[in-house]
């Protein structure tokens, strides 16, 4: 899993590349931690997601509680289908606000 | 955070780092650095864990229990460098095989975990078995439920909805994303509301076989299932096809999603648990996890070792042996505590009141504890007071004030009233009242009133139907019970005769206004509604088809009759009268009219005669200051009558709120906004028919 971070105007993104699962999820965890910036606005690509497990979904939910705590507003862009199907069963999708595309969540945010 | 001492392996075997483990609590926990496992068996010599990963046939590790790992009947173990995520697991127990003396060990077999919170390999509803089957999973517990905790509504206040999971949207009808699962229910809510029951009780979720049993349906010939479900095989596992996720191990966090989406639109859950038999079956069954683990403990057995079957599946649960009665008692904390569950329907509860003898018990252990203990003190405990071999405790199950019953006896009565039995009158009124014969000690809410439930007819079958049609069942329609007190209205079955229609719609709507008014709590069954059938099948178990699946169709076909159920739900919900918490009998007078009166053709004087086919009630309270008062008469006589009313003080008038005899949409008014009745003195009920009245103050003239 790899992930990258770049900037759209004020709007932190960052893109997950590779598989979100139990073997990935708590690096992942922590180097989202480090890129979350505090109190300002961040945009998930998830685009590059091959699969996404439990361990995977919670990152998500995790990173989410982070931002909230620190002020911050979250968003998810191109969730992978699968993926998404999981999240809107299992209650996950009420966390976030979700856009079809990078753009699109960064129109979201800087809304 | 500092880590744990305890965090590290002290000892390998088959190459595991591991340590002795927690005995406590029982089952796979996830631990710092590994996982505990935990299981117990008091016959058992030793014990072996079983690792797979996730998807292969092949056992990745065996690793015994050494004996220093073992306290008690408890084997204990952590190991280490586990991920939940990817691993199954299972047990193999070493002891005697000698079913004479009721033990069937056989290390041969991998047997799951009693405990076990996910079960794998019956992901896919009806999907043959393999090798896979029944491997027991390690789940994660962490759940954001936010602010969400059991509502705690008062029980006289519930109406319940009986549904079954995967029928209520299976049917493409239902155009949910995601149909015969949790997350299909909760795209469902909105319709809940809208009828405004608060309380759905869901038929078994967990984990059981749909595959049992070998019949075919004669007329297609296609294999049947166990589809209602009352086999289980996890009891702690919700049940892996009632998720779109289980194929991704996710079954708990969707159960988890859909209990706080109806407790967000203020709906409690209630589950139908079954603790008096396992899917194992009788000697003859498969051995899955009990009969394996620890036979002599888990069932019930004759001297010769031999199942008894009080439930009629062929074994029995010793739910009263010190063991089992934890077993039952860990369970039911599991799903209040992790699953925020309102409550529980036991199913053949009288079961739980024998000894492991089969005798019945005076002061049964499990039912005490379960009744005081401190976890499930809030919750809806509700007994089918009966089991399969003939004990019948309506009205006398062990209760200890805190356990509320199916009424089978109201069922009987309103249905044998509506049809205009003879001689019926008396127990109607005693049933419209709580049945304070039974349940005066513990109040009308001890009554879980019902015309159907998911076992038996359908109401729209009720009325259409004089037999049982069992055929598709395949057993020469020799199953399902024959005591349906039904009557199809002059034609059995389907017909266009505008005249068997009507007076079917008249009794369908006859039984669900009484339901709604009589004290206790009201059972609906999912689809009476809107008048589903099952084509005369009283004993639909085994459909997975659309005999038992949810027609959304029907919704629109019958938009009158919906319209009336969800305005008579409205209307209780409405009147305080209707829902008391204690019997008339026990409560002192509070204004204007007695809390209960009856009436006949004459104000105030009732006819209780064996020939008598008319009742009349009127239901009083005062509802902080305002007068609250209801007048339902019901007529079983194939001729009208007109009925002279209880005279009202100045200031309050009858208004009508339903006429079953009236058609649609005047057969019942908006809550709130009924029409005044012309005539203030007497009022006309139809042929076979039930008006509700209520008061409402007079306007002053300004």
């Amino acid at each position: 899993m790899q992930l990258a971070k770049y900037m759209q105007g004020d709007v932190t993104v960052i893109a997950l590349d590779g598989r979100l699962d139990s073997g990935t999820a708590t690096r992942v965890q922590q180097d989202l931690e480090a890129l979350v910036p505090e109190g300002a606005p961040v945009l998930l690509d998830l685009s590059r997601v091959s699969y996404m497990s439990s361990a995977g979904l919670r990152v998500l939910l995790l990173v989410y509680r982070q931002a909230n705590d620190s002020g911050a507003r979250i968003a998810l862009a191109a969730v992978p289908r699968d993926a998404y199907e999981i999240m809107a069963a299992t209650g996950f999708l009420d966390f976030f606000t979700v856009s079809d595309s990078v753009a699109d969540g960064v129109t979201a945010l800087s809304a | 955070m500092l880590e744990r001492v305890d965090a590290y392996p002290n000892q390998w075997i088959s190459g595991f780092g591991v340590r002795a483990g927690r005995p406590l609590p029982f089952g796979a926990t996830i631990v710092p650095g590994g996982i505990n496992f935990s299981v117990y068996s008091n016959n058992a010599t030793a014990m072996t864990l079983v690792l797979f990963r996730r998807g292969e046939s092949r056992p990745m590790a065996e690793i015994p229990f050494p004996p220093a790992f073992r306290i008690g009947g408890v084997f204990a173990m952590t190991v280490f460098g586990l991920d939940a995520e990817t691993i199954e697991y299972g047990y193999r127990a070493h002891g005697p095989y000698d079913p004479a003396d009721g033990h069937y060990f056989d290390p041969g077999r991998i047997l799951a975990d009693p405990y076990a919170k996910l079960i794998g390999g019956r992901e896919r509803w009806g999907a043959p078995r393999d090798s896979m089957v029944y491997r027991s999973g390690v789940a994660c517990d962490d759940f954001d439920w936010e602010s969400d905790r059991q509502l705690n509504l008062p029980a006289e206040d519930l109406v319940i909805y009986e549904l079954h999971v995967r029928g209520f949207t299976k049917d493409p009808s239902a155009g949910v994303a995601a149909p015969g699962t949790f997350a299909g229910l909760v795209e469902k809510i909105p319709y809940l509301r809208e009828l405004g029951v608060n309380c759905v009780e869901l038929m078994p979720v967990f984990e059981f076989d749909e595959c049992e049993g070998a019949r075919s349906d004669p007329a297609t010939g296609r294999p049947l299932h166990n589809y209602w479900g009352y086999n289980p095989i996890g009891f702690f596992a919700p049940k892996a096809s009632y998720a779109t996720t289980g194929r991704h191990g996710m079954q708990i966090d969707e159960f988890k999603s859909l209990v706080k989406h109806l407790h967000l639109a203020g709906i409690e859950v209630v589950l139908d648990v079954v603790f008096n038999h396992t899917g194992e079956g009788n000697e003859r069954g498969p051995t899955i996890s009990f009969r394996g683990l620890d036979n002599q403990t888990y069932y019930m057995l004759t001297p010769e070792g031999y199942y008894y079957n009080f439930s009629g599946t062929g074994n029995t649960l010793n739910c009263n042996h010190p063991v089992v009665r934890g077993f039952i008692l860990d369970c039911l904390r599991y799903w209040v505590t992790e699953f925020h569950v309102d409550g529980f329907r036991f199913d053949l509860a009288a079961i739980l009141g024998r000894a492991p003898d089969g005798s019945l018990l005076s002061n049964p252990p499990l039912l005490e504890s379960l009744a005081h203990d401190p976890v499930l003190r809030d919750c809806k405990l509700i007994a089918e007071a009966w089991d399969a071999a003939g004990l019948y405790q309506v009205g006398a199950f062990p209760d200890y004030c805190r356990w509320s019953e199916w009424n089978g006896r109201y069922r009987d009565a309103i249905r044998r009233f509506i049809k205009g039995d003879l001689g019926m009158v008396g127990e109607m009124a005693t049933r419209m009242a709580g049945s304070a014969d039974m349940y005066l000690r513990r109040g009308p809410a001890a009554s879980v009133n019902f015309v159907t439930a998911h076992d038996g007819f359908t109401l729209r079958d009720l009325v259409s139907y004089n037999d049982k049609h069992n055929e598709n069942n395949g057993e020469g329609n020799n199953d399902g019970d024959n005591g349906n007190n039904s009557w199809n209205c002059g034609h059995e079955g389907p017909t266009d005769d505008p005249e068997v229609t009507a007076l079917r719609d008249r009794q369908v709507r006859n039984a669900l206004l009484l339901l709604l008014t009589s004290h206790g709590i009201p059972m609906l069954v999912a689809g009476d509604e809107m008048g589903r059938t099952q084509q005369g099948n009283n004993n639909a178990y085994c459909h997975d088809s659309p005999i038992s699946w949810i027609d959304w169709t029907l919704l629109d076909k019958n938009a009158d009759l919906f319209r009336f159920v969800r305005c008579a739900i409205a209307f209780r919900r409405s009147h305080c009268a209707l829902r008391r918490r204690r019997h008339v009998a026990d409560s002192s007078p509070e204004g204007l009219f007695p809390a209960l009166s009856w009436h006949g053709v004459h104000a105030w004087m009732p006819d209780w005669a064996s020939h008598s086919r008319l009742l009349a009630a009127m239901f009083y309270g005062d509802d902080g200051g305002r007068h609250d008062c209801v007048y339902v008469a019901a007529n079983t006589y194939w001729e009208g009558q007109t009925l002279e009313l209880p005279t009202l003080p100045d200031g309050l008038a009858w208004h009508l709120f339903a006429d079953t005899a009236a058609p649609p949409p005047q057969d019942v008014h908006q809550p709130g906004r009924e029409p005044l009745l012309t005539d203030q003195a007497r009022v006309h009920v139809g042929p076979r028919s039930v008006i509700v009245l209520v008061t409402h103050p007079v306007p002053t003239k300004s």
